[in-house]
């Protein structure tokens, strides 16, 4: 069914026209031309497609477009500020926190809804919360690493 | 900036999508330096001439442009694995810029040189020494044209950060880019120029942040699925249910009707197409078809008697001395069979490509290891020169030797010719397990006899399945021979999928069978593992990554085996590269579930140009390896693939990650070699004997399975 959708977008508001049960994954990528956000399984299972609908962490390749009508979505292109990066950007450039880069987008934003929700993580709350976001290359541990920076900096500035 | 050129080269971006091709490049590019190789001529670092020697073209390696960036030109292609960065770093190095002064254009087949593809931690040691020599090459001639210009002997120049400057009197210099102004100077180079030498290093060998990383972090980063241009359509195929089934019937009648859907039939291959991915994938399904199935042979479980018992000719791919004298010289003899299924690539990126015809020439982006493969196999395909056919290689989303084969742009090609307008083409990830060229299925069967002295006389080792990389024997065996098999007696192949290379392709097989085998040697003959290995290497550059690894893992000698510790250890030999991995597992005797808690990994990279790129390899490594030790099995019942997405294919996660600590042998004045596959081919070993250190059940097969583990617990002696 097509209907009008409007929410808001990495701070600007958006409006489309489009068949409503469209994922939010593909409208992204295809409609508003925002390719940060990856396609890996299209199952909710290894979230590469991660994104934020307000402030709280969601898998846009299961989610359809009208479920947000009216929110605020989060992109990985919307989380550097006037090319400033992100701590939690800084953090995984800093340690090498990636190799083929593909999982990143999502692994960033799901560290950013982490820290959202509990600022002072332990390892153990890092791993667990990282723990259904997969990475074929095997960066974890320096994700780990990053996130655990990004949380002290963030600190630091908060 | 060059940045600009950069983007569109290696990304293709919307406003200048077609870059000139590289003749009229390289005539476009005005001032500036530029050296040219004939690939396959080129004298590199170590006097050797390596590399293919399909295309004795020229080929600009690199050129320094006016503004004084650099832009290395390279067919190799960034999977991951680190290449923009430690090329840029080599080259940056030699040429005494500024590590962010080199842009990397990598992966074009109309700009770049021949290369026969990014694998097998190939791009360190043969494409390095070559980047080097090109490098020094142009760093002369630079010096060169600052002495007519600073008037000063060349002995007496030196140069540091792209400036050349009179080392007597600092205050006389001149920038590469005032020297490259108004200057055009194309060179060839002939003859091996004067390399740095250890010492002489201000870049290599330091850990340096990935050039790429930027980018990746903030989406920027384009791969092939992320490309749109002008008109283009997206494209799902219709997979069948079974490998080599033939459709019977289609009837696109209800999709016909969906608007802006279009059908597309190349004999067994068929497509929707749509502007977007997601409408097109459900259309896939309203097609109605039929298909001829064939019966199947084996599943993932009669997969390996099925080899052993239909096993046809084999090959002895190494041989010495005579078998049966060594075994009569033996005082036990110990025979055991192990077997490995069929793993998935399972790179998070899709295979994924763009075909687009314009007048009479053809681009195709794909996610490729091996664009220039890619391009020979679509010109052969459509009867096309290859100045019209132009493969480019965005971003890649992993490879781990999946993306050699390049089934998705042939495909994408075939859609795009018959619908006349450009074809992007996203495997879903079911696609992706089912079109996968596996790493095949094995079985290995070995026999083999120990004297007296704890010292290996006999080995005979046949492999089933599979070919022979990394069963080359590091053991001094006097009497030895290895066999191949890999058709069936019908000469046909064994194998029912397709299977390709995988991540250092049989190695992971071999080196499971046979550090496994070795270590149920040493517990048959009472030796230590590590003092039994010893006793059989006399290979020196093995022996130092032995003990420099037994040192860092701290491993003592058991008074008894297994002795409860869940200590193992496994070696392994892979391009060149003599590795060694410690290990620690707990294991739960209950579920069968399997914890690593520490990994060791020491191993001799020679010249290492990155040491913070090689650790991450070896973590890399290491971690994707717990996956085929432990869980990654691909099921199947003939032809019918059954794992189709992660659910059911188990990738290693955050939790199964242990403490991976890492030893890189100083070999300095040693070629460098790759560090991006070594480390993962001795994971099924250390975790085995691992395993069976902490419960005394010996597991012949892996992944090791909680079911398999239990299963092994309880028939253990
Ligand atoms: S693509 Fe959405 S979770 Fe994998
Ligand atoms: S960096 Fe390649 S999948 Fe995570």
């Amino acid at each position: 069914m097509n209907e009008t959708i409007s929410f808001t977008l990495n701070g600007k508001s958006v409006s489309l026209t489009t068949d409503s049960q469209r994922t939010l994954l593909w409208v992204l990528r295809t409609d508003l031309g925002l390719t940060g956000t990856k396609y890996g399984c299209g199952k909710a299972m290894c979230g590469a497609c991660t994104v934020i609908v307000n402030d709280r962490v969601a898998r846009s390749c299961t989610l359809p477009i009208r479920s947000i009508k009216g929110k605020n979505v989060l992109t990985i292109e919307g989380l550097a500020k006037n090319g400033k990066l992100h701590p939690i950007q800084e953090a995984f450039v800093k340690h090498d926190a990636l190799q083929c880069g593909f999982c990143t987008p999502g692994m960033i934003l799901n560290a950013y809804s982490l820290l959202l929700k509990n600022p002072e993580p332990t390892r153990e709350e890092i791993i667990e919360g990282m723990e259904y976001n997969l990475c074929r290359c095997g960066a974890h541990i320096r994700i780990i690493r990053a996130i655990e920076t990004a949380a002290q900096e963030m600190k630091g500035a908060g | 900036m060059n940045e600009d050129k950069l983007q569109v080269a290696e990304h293709g971006h919307d406003e200048d999508i077609y870059p000139l091709s590289r003749r009229e490049f390289l005539q476009s590019l005005g001032s500036g330096i530029v050296i040219f190789f004939a690939v396959g001529q080129v004298p590199t670092a170590r006097g050797q001439s390596r590399g293919k020697k399909e295309r004795p073209d020229f080929n600009a390696y690199l050129r320094i442009g006016e503004d004084g960036r650099v832009t290395c030109f390279t067919g190799k292609v960034e999977l991951g694995q680190g290449p923009i960065t430690s090329l840029a770093q080599t080259l940056a190095d030699e040429l005494d810029v500024p590590l962010e002064s080199v842009d990397m254009v990598m992966g074009d087949t109309d700009l770049c040189p021949f290369d026969a593809g990014t694998w097998g931690s190939m791009t360190t040691p043969y494409f390095g020494p070559v980047l080097r020599a090109a490098g020094a090459e142009a760093r002369a001639i630079l010096i060169g044209l600052a002495a007519v210009r600073l008037k000063v002997p060349k002995d007496r120049l030196a140069v540091k950060d792209g400036v050349v400057f009179d080392k007597t009197n600092k205050s006389q210099k001149v920038t590469y880019a005032q020297l490259t102004e108004g200057k055009k100077i194309q060179k060839r180079l002939e003859q091996e120029p004067q390399i740095k030498t250890v010492g002489q290093y201000n870049l290599i060998g330091k850990p340096v942040n990935r050039l790429d990383a930027r980018k990746k972090v903030t989406g920027e980063a384009k791969y092939t699925g992320d490309i749109r241009i002008a008109g283009m359509v997206c494209a799902k195929i219709l997979r069948p249910p079974y490998h080599g089934a033939k459709v019977k019937s289609l009837d696109t009648s209800i999709v016909d009707k969906i608007e802006g859907a279009q059908v597309v039939r190349d004999g067994e291959l068929i497509a929707v197409l749509h502007k977007y991915p997601d409408i097109a994938e459900k259309a896939l399904g309203s097609l109605q078809v039929e298909y001829d199935i064939p019966k199947a042979r084996f599943d993932d479980k009669t997969v390996f008697d099925y080899f052993v018992d239909n096993a046809g000719n084999s090959k002895v791919t190494a041989q010495g001395g005579n078998i049966e004298s060594g075994q009569k010289l033996a005082k036990y003899m110990v025979e055991e069979t192990y077997l490995n299924g069929y793993v998935s690539h399972a790179p998070m990126e899709p295979h994924a490509a763009l075909a687009h015809f314009e007048d009479n020439k053809l681009t195709v982006w794909a996610s490729t290891q091996t664009p220039f493969g890619l391009r020979r196999d679509l010109t052969r395909e459509l009867g096309m020169s290859e100045e019209n056919v132009r493969v480019i290689t965005p971003f890649v989303g992993g490879g781990f030797g999946g993306k050699i084969s390049n089934g998705q742009a042939m495909q994408a090609v075939k859609l795009a010719k018959i619908a006349k307008k450009p074809v992007q083409l996203v495997w879903t990830r079911e696609d992706e397990f089912f079109y996968d060229t596996f790493r095949p299925a094995a079985v290995v069967k070995i026999k083999s006899g120990i004297a007296d002295s704890g010292k290996i006389v006999s080995w005979n080792y046949d492999i089933y399945g599979m070919g022979s990389r990394g069963s080359q024997l590091f053991y001094d065996v006097p009497n030895h021979r290895t066999t191949v098999c890999r058709e069936l007696k019908n000469g046909e192949n064994m194998h029912t999928v397709a299977t390709g290379p995988w991540r250092a392709p049989d190695n992971n097989t071999n080196s499971f069978a046979r550090e496994s085998h070795i270590d149920v040697m040493a517990a048959r003959a009472k030796i230590d593992p590590l003092e039994f290995r010893l006793k059989n290497i006399t290979d020196e550059r093995f022996r130092r990554v032995l003990k420099a690894g037994a040192d860092k893992f701290g491993w003592t000698p058991a008074n008894k085996t297994p002795s409860g510790r869940g200590y193992g250890m496994a070696c392994g030999f892979d391009v060149n590269v003599p590795v060694v991995l410690f290990a620690e597992v707990k294991v739960d005797e209950r579920t069968g579930s399997i914890e690593v808690k520490r990994v060791v990994c020491a191993q001799d990279l020679g010249l290492v140009i990155n040491p913070e790129g090689a650790t991450i390899q070896v973590e890399g490594c290491i971690t994707m390896g717990l996956g085929y030790a432990l869980t990654e099995e691909v099921h199947f019942q003939g032809g019918d693939v059954i794992d189709m997405n992660f659910d059911s294919y188990e990738l290693p996660r955050f939790s199964w990650v242990p403490k991976i600590e890492t030893v890189l042998i100083e070999a300095d004045e040693s070629p460098s070699r790759g560090g991006g596959e070594p480390a993962i081919i001795c994971m099924g070993g250390v975790l085995t004997n691992a395993v069976y250190d902490a419960t005394g059940a010996r597991l012949f097969q892996i992944p090791m399975t909680p079911e398999r583990v239990r299963k092994a617990i309880a028939s253990r002696a």
